[in-house]
């Protein structure tokens, strides 16, 4: 047991690393885009817009960027991490090694929140410094950010799992997460869709991500809280029980 | 008895309908120096990465010092260290990371590891390179890396697949002699090769394989002792004109290179008394392949029927 700790820590502070080491492109491209979103979404559009749920424009929509930097960082992180060591074989030195499958998603996993966490917190003190943020509940705020970081860096290792080409790890955060997280109630309560868009807005699990994250900070939420956090856990049950699956098989990475 | 390696009825058949090894029985004895010879795609690779887990296997049985890779997996991977042919590490990290990252799968704690990594890359001439990017590495310290790494969690067998190709002679004899100093410390190796003079000079035991099957499995003194045939080439001092060995089969390559084909039971005395009554003198005289060499070609040969 005390071995298998070993390497999960070696797994999470070689991602870790990696992620730092290339911070230009992998820490500042996502505060630049953020502040972007704040001055042009929060600051010029939302001063127009006037109140959303309750608060003003600013003040809704920074739980939702701060959440959406977490998703694409989480997801990409381990994405392109998983398929670089495919790709550069170095994926051979965990498979020839007595490492269990499952520390092999830990770890990977760990390493994705790491860099969604990390961007997170960068994205938050960016906010600070076009909104006064409020907190109504921080454990939510902890529980959500972490398990949602966690379904994304799941998702990301699957991803690469599968992936041929880079070509393949930018095709489902282009075409499949990009918009989920736009239609995911970022920008939007859904209570202002029509009612047949806010049914088809139940299937989309970042909604509720969203939503959880944002109560944790404004107490407000479009979804039930219980049921939110539903979603998230079945999410990560079904998404780490894939990802064991592929690994355990080989699946891309055995012949 | 337990073996480093056991082998039984080993079958791989690929998802495209290749059928890389066709059911290999192999033993390989602790503390062996094994060599596992066989032409390109003859199944090595294939059957060291079934050894290794990176590939598969479709039947058959692999013990790695008792444990067997269907029950014991995680046993028998921590006995077992690889080089493989390819360059498998990450081209952006250091050499320490690779190294510490490498023992850290392993279980071994990281202050240890450090102390490892920098005993290894002292020992294989790499440690002023110990934060460098691999990426920075020539080809010839890129394999010495990988022996680094494949050393980290100190395996009682150590299987090498061609750790040698593309390196310069000099660096290749440093290899050798690093590797003769971890046998004789009790570790088992196994090493496949193209170069067939490493093998003669380095391996007690012989395994040749080809075409998926294994055609030959004994020891280096054995399998040299069939040579039936050796060529050698005679550089002589004086050009010959007209020349007649009796007994032997011979021809001249030039005026002053004569090249003999020797039987076993023949010996060489002949052809110096016949030299020797022309007046003429022998300057030098070497192989003219490696006696390894020719029994390898003649043993696949043979399996082929040709």
């Amino acid at each position: 047991m005390n071995n298998q700790f070993t390497a999960l820590k070696t797994i999470w502070i070689k991602e870790c690393i990696r992620f730092l080491r290339i911070w230009v492109q992998t820490l500042v491209p996502p505060a630049i885009t953020m502040t972007l979103y704040f001055v042009i979404f929060g600051n010029l559009i939302g001063s127009r817009i006037g109140e959303m749920g309750g608060f003003n424009y600013m003040e809704f929509i920074v739980p939702g960027l701060i959440m959406m930097s977490v998703i694409t960082n989480s997801y990409s992180n381990v994405a392109s991490s998983f398929y670089s060591t495919k790709f550069q074989k170095s994926i051979e030195e965990l498979l020839v090694s007595p490492v269990p499958t499952y520390i092999i998603v830990l770890g990977y996993m760990g390493g994705g929140m790491a860099r969604g966490l990390s961007v997170g917190v960068i994205v938050t003190c960016l906010s600070l410094f076009f909104v006064d943020i409020q907190i109504h509940n921080v454990g939510v705020i902890f529980l959500t950010v972490l398990m949602t970081s966690a379904v994304f860096a799941l998702g990301g290792l699957i991803n690469a799992v599968y992936a041929n080409s880079f070509d393949d790890i930018s095709i489902i955060p282009t075409f499949v997460l990009t918009p989920l997280t736009y239609l995911g109630g970022v920008f939007y309560s859904i209570s202002l869709l029509p009612e047949f868009w806010q049914g088809v807005s139940q299937v989309n699990p970042i909604i509720y991500m969203v939503n959880a994250f944002r109560y944790g900070f404004l107490g407000v939420s479009d979804v039930d809280m219980g049921l939110a956090f539903a979603v998230i856990i079945g999410f990560i049950t079904a998404l780490f029980a894939l990802a064991y699956r592929l690994i355990d098989k080989g699946v891309g990475i055995r012949h | 008895m337990t073996y480093a390696l056991e082998i039984n009825g080993l079958k791989k058949t690929y998802s495209n309908g290749v059928y890389a090894v066709k059911g290999i029985d192999l033993k390989v004895e602790k503390g062996d120096f094994f060599a596992l010879l066989g032409a390109n795609g003859a199944g090595k690779s294939t059957t060291i990465g079934i050894i290794s887990s990176l590939v598969n296997k479709s039947e058959g049985q692999v013990r790695v010092f008792g444990h067997d890779i269907d029950t014991d997996l995680g046993l028998a991977k921590s006995q077992l260290g690889l080089v493989p042919q390819e360059f498998n590490f990450s081209q952006f990290e250091t050499l320490n990371q690779i190294l510490v990252n490498q023992a850290g799968y392993y279980g071994v704690p990281r202050k240890e590891a450090h102390k490892r990594a920098a005993k290894y890359l002292e020992q294989l001439g790499l440690l002023d390179k110990k934060d460098k990017a691999a990426r920075t590495l020539s080809g010839g310290m890129k394999r010495r890396l990988m022996i680094a790494r494949a050393l980290m969690h100190e395996p009682q067998l150590l299987i090498l697949d061609e750790p040698t190709a593309g390196v310069d002679i000099e660096l290749r004899r440093s290899m050798w002699e690093f590797l003769q100093q971890i046998n004789e410390q009790g570790v088992t190796i196994i090493l496949t090769t193209h170069y067939l003079e490493e093998a003669e000079m380095l391996c007690k035991n012989i395994a040749i394989i080809d075409k998926g099957v294994i055609i030959e499995d004994t020891s280096m003194k054995a399998l040299l002792s069939k040579l039936d045939k050796e060529t050698f080439i005679l550089d002589l001092k004086e050009p010959v004109a007209d020349f007649h060995l009796p007994d032997y089969q011979y021809k001249m390559n030039d005026s002053h290179t004569l090249e003999v084909d020797v039987h076993k039971a023949q010996g060489l005395n002949g052809v110096f008394e016949t030299l020797s009554h022309s007046g003429n003198t022998v300057l030098s005289m070497r192989n003219k392949a490696n006696r390894l060499e020719e029994l390898f070609v003649e043993l696949v040969e043979k399996g082929r029927g040709q």
